[in-house]
């Protein structure tokens, strides 16, 4: 089977220009359906290179549900049912021929409750550099494992305790771990899905402080209940309701001047 | 928006005051109470029958534990053993030499019934011991050696107490034997038997009031062998008054009545004809002499329990009494219950066949089970596509989890057996059989472990570009581990005792020998505790219990192990 390269499309971090406002995933017509639940209705939406873009709306609007579309996650459920197109780097990505594997290399995943392998910190991040053979000896594995922990912000504090329980750590570091692991694999696309509903305020900030950072190398998709967050972090806003992309724009559009009456009353907490 | 006020008054608040109220609250402790009542009650009848069952296992079995041996100097004579090879003397004769070592430490024994009996106190496996020690060393030939020589089953149990109660009184008068060996009678000065005679002519007494209700009762039934039947009572009535009437009557002792012997001069004579004074008897230990003895030198002796009520006669409680009295009885523990194989001599029976078959045939149920059903769990959990298929195959995998397990025997036997031609009674078999049985035990708990794990961990790793397989066996599976080995090791614990599948294919046969591979005739535990608590000697009930401690031993074990496993592999996450 012939699989596309995709290695050559992965450009080195360091090498890779900063182009402003260049699509990187383009999604069009996407429909999903679990049985015969129509969960996501016809939605369309570019998300732009190293920028981050926030989904907001209120709870099973449909933002995570197309989340998980863009790392094909939704494949692990037998009920669900994905048609329309999403490219990335203008590779439809539920091309029959594309590896899913491959796809979730590129896509990295930081879900909504911290979930680190009960493993040692170490293991953790190495686990995706080791199953992508992205090490060649032991050192540069521990040179990738720093250097993501380093990235994730994580590095000061697990530094003398390497080998401890991955679960052994608070549950800001817990997620800055799994963020570190998502780095570990050399990914173009952060999906966040709700990366903070389970933190405290102190956690979070130090989450969005590292969403900051690591925009300038990433392309981040966030999914978030809170809209001052997306409003903090996001340089774009998608606002989602029973399953319909209602509007999209860049965040201080979004917030200080919606055009639907719906994201509207959203933001001004009417409901939701 | 709720008005808050509105609750606030007379309305939905009020249930929470005055005296139904309380009475509600009430009614609820007493629920609770009575329950708790409920639970422990529950809780200690449970206990009782356990600590029942479990004290009267260990009272019945603890005995089998410990063997009884009487330890003589036997002199090796220097011919017998050819020329002296290992096979020379392993095939010697070995019966004449005990039995000269047994004469020799109970010396005057003459007679042939004597000498039977003395011999008949040694297991036939007494000489191994000694055999074992010639071959090892060669050089105790032509001298004598110290040896333990294991005692017959009976024996055995007579010192642990199975036998009887011995009572013993110091004589009165002085009592002059007529001789001292074979048939004597002994005089008395004082009256020192009239207590004796006393009681046994009140048995008599009451043996004449039994048979005449008896006598009376067969007349007015009228039945038609009545009038010979009331014949013959009326006869023995007259004749048992005869013995009543006669005041100077000697009577006659039989093994119906407690034993009566006299301990004089250093020999035991035991008596068959009782009167005031005097009383003749067989001597049972030969006398040193004829001498008379003196008041307090000579005593008499009761052995209460009728012989015809024990398996030792009184010439074996003598002979065992004189050993003990000799120090040459000695209670070991019992190496040969876990060194030998089955045997149809209690005392030289053992579980070593029994175990090494247990052993043989778990590990070809583990080899089969685990691999076959981890993966069979795997598969359906984490890959088969839910489809009618996938759903049929659930359902049976529950449903032969309660097949009852003759029928996995029955099956053993017609596809094992009859079609595939294996060794009948084999492990290998058995394993196989047993495989079949705790299957769907392992399936349905490492199933569950496999549900037990969060979807998280898998996602986590999906998320990292890890394929289906990868995050399964990377993750999933590691993390179920210890709900899979628990439930394996319950479902061995489970074929540990199983005996209804093993009887089919033929693993219920006496096996002496201990099983050296997976396609010799062997046994299992729980097979020989059936086996066993089946057999008429005394001394096999004890094995028995025995080998049911050592069962519950592995089974505590087992599942000991169990939780220790998950205790130690469980992870929190």
């Amino acid at each position: 089977m012939d699989m596309p390269v995709l290695s050559t499309m992965r450009s080195d971090l360091a090498t890779r220009l900063k182009p402003e406002a260049e699509a990187k995933i383009v999604a069009r017509d996407v429909n999903v359906f679990y049985g015969d639940k129509h969960a996501l209705k016809s939605v369309s939406v570019d998300v732009p290179d190293r920028s981050v873009m926030a989904f907001i709306g209120p709870s099973g609007c449909g933002k995570s549900t197309f989340l998980r579309c863009i790392n094909r996650m939704n494949d692990t459920i037998p009920i669900c049912r994905v048609t329309g197109k999403i490219e990335i780097d203008k590779q439809d990505i539920y091309d029959p021929s594309l590896d899913v594997v491959q796809l979730r290399a590129r896509v990295g995943m930081v879900f909504q409750k911290p979930n680190p392998f009960p493993k040692s910190i170490f293991e953790n991040v190495a686990y995706g550099p080791r199953i992508h053979g992205l090490a060649s000896s032991k050192g540069e594995l521990e040179q990738i494992v720093m250097s993501s922990l380093e990235k994730a912000g994580l590095d000061k504090e697990v530094r003398d305790r390497l080998h401890d329980s991955g679960t052994s750590l608070s549950g800001g570091q817990q997620q800055r771990l799994c963020i570190a692991r998502a780095i570990a694999v050399n990914p173009e696309i952060i999906l966040m899905d709700e990366p903070c509903s389970a933190l405290d305020p102190i956690a979070t900030a130090r989450i969005e402080e590292l969403m900051e950072e690591l925009k300038e190398n990433f392309t981040i998709v966030i999914v978030t209940h809170s809209m001052q967050q997306a409003a903090r972090v996001s340089q774009r806003t998608a606002f989602f309701h029973l399953g319909i992309l209602v509007e999209e724009g860049s965040t201080d559009q979004v917030f200080t001047n919606p055009k639907d009456k719906r994201t509207q009353d959203y933001i001004t907490g009417r409901f939701g | 928006m709720t008005d808050i006020a509105a609750l606030t008054g007379d309305g939905p608040i009020r249930h929470r005051q005055g005296d139904a109220a309380a009475a509600r609250v009430r009614r609820r402790y007493r629920a609770e109470a009575r329950f708790k009542a409920y639970g422990i009650a529950a809780l200690v009848v449970t206990t009782v029958f356990l600590v029942v069952l479990l004290a009267d296992i260990l009272v019945k079995g603890m005995p089998a534990f410990t063997q009884h041996s009487v330890t003589l100097s036997v002199p090796v004579p220097a011919e017998g053993f050819g020329d002296r090879s290992v096979s020379a003397i392993r095939g010697a004769d070995y019966f004449p030499i005990t039995r000269d070592a047994l004469k020799a430490a109970i010396p005057g024994i003459e007679s042939r019934s004597g000498e039977r009996t003395l011999t008949r106190l040694l297991s036939t496996g007494a000489p191994d011991v000694l055999r074992d020690r010639l071959v090892a060393n060669p050089s105790l030939i032509g001298t004598t050696v110290q040896v333990p020589l294991l005692l017959s089953d009976d024996a055995d149990l007579y010192f642990k107490g199975v036998g009887t109660r011995i009572d013993s009184r110091a004589a009165r008068g002085t009592a002059t034997p007529s001789g001292t060996t074979g048939e004597i009678t002994i005089e008395s000065t004082a009256g020192d038997f009239g207590a004796d005679l006393a009681t046994v002519r009140k048995a008599i007494a009451q043996q004449v009031l039994r048979l005449t209700a008896e006598a009376d009762r067969a007349q007015s039934s009228g039945a038609t062998d009545a009038v010979a039947r009331v014949a013959a009572l009326r006869e023995e009535i007259a004749t048992l008054r005869t013995r009543l009437d006669d005041p100077k009557s000697q009577e006659e002792l039989d093994s119906k009545a407690p034993s009566l012997l006299v301990a004089i001069n250093d020999g035991l004579v035991k008596i068959t004809k009782l009167s005031d004074t005097a009383v003749s008897g067989d001597v049972l230990l030969p006398l040193s002499s004829a001498d008379p003895a003196g008041a307090g030198a000579w005593r008499v002796v009761t052995y209460l329990t009728p012989e015809s009520n024990r398996k030792v006669t009184d010439q074996d409680v003598a002979f065992l009494e004189r050993f003990k009295d000799l120090g040459a009885v000695h209670r070991d523990f019992n190496w040969l219950f876990f060194s030998s194989g089955d045997s149809r001599e209690p005392e030289l029976a053992g579980i070593r066949g029994a175990l090494v078959g247990t052993a043989l045939t778990l590990l070809v149920t583990l080899a089969l089970c685990v691999p076959i059903g981890v993966l069979a769990a795997v598969y359906l959990e984490e890959f088969a596509s839910k489809n009618n298929l996938t759903a049929l195959i659930e359902v049976n995998i529950n449903n032969l989890a309660a097949v009852p397990s003759i029928v996995f025997g029955l099956l053993g036997l017609a596809v094992f057996l009859n079609f595939f031609a294996l060794p009948r009674s084999a492990p290998l078999v058995g394993g196989l059989v047993l495989a079949l049985l705790v299957l769907p035990t392992i399936i349905i708990a490492a199933r569950a472990a496999l549900k037990a794990v969060p979807p998280s961990i898998k996602e986590a790793a999906l998320g990292v570009g890890a394929s289906h397989q990868q995050a399964v066996f990377h993750h999933v599976l590691p993390l179920a581990m210890p709900g899979i080995m628990t439930g394996t090791i319950i479902g061995m614990a489970h074929a540990l005792g199983e005996t209804a599948p093993l009887l089919m294919i033929g693993m219920i046969a006496f096996i002496v020998d201990v099983p050296a591979g997976l396609t010799d005739a062997a046994t299992v535990l729980p097979v020989q505790i059936y086996l066993w608590s089946d057999l008429p000697e005394v001394a096999f009930q004890a094995k028995t219990a025995a080998t049911i401690i050592v069962l519950l031993l592995f089974l505590f074990v087992m599942n000991g192990m169990a939780i220790w496993l998950r205790k130690k592999f469980e992870r929190r996450w």
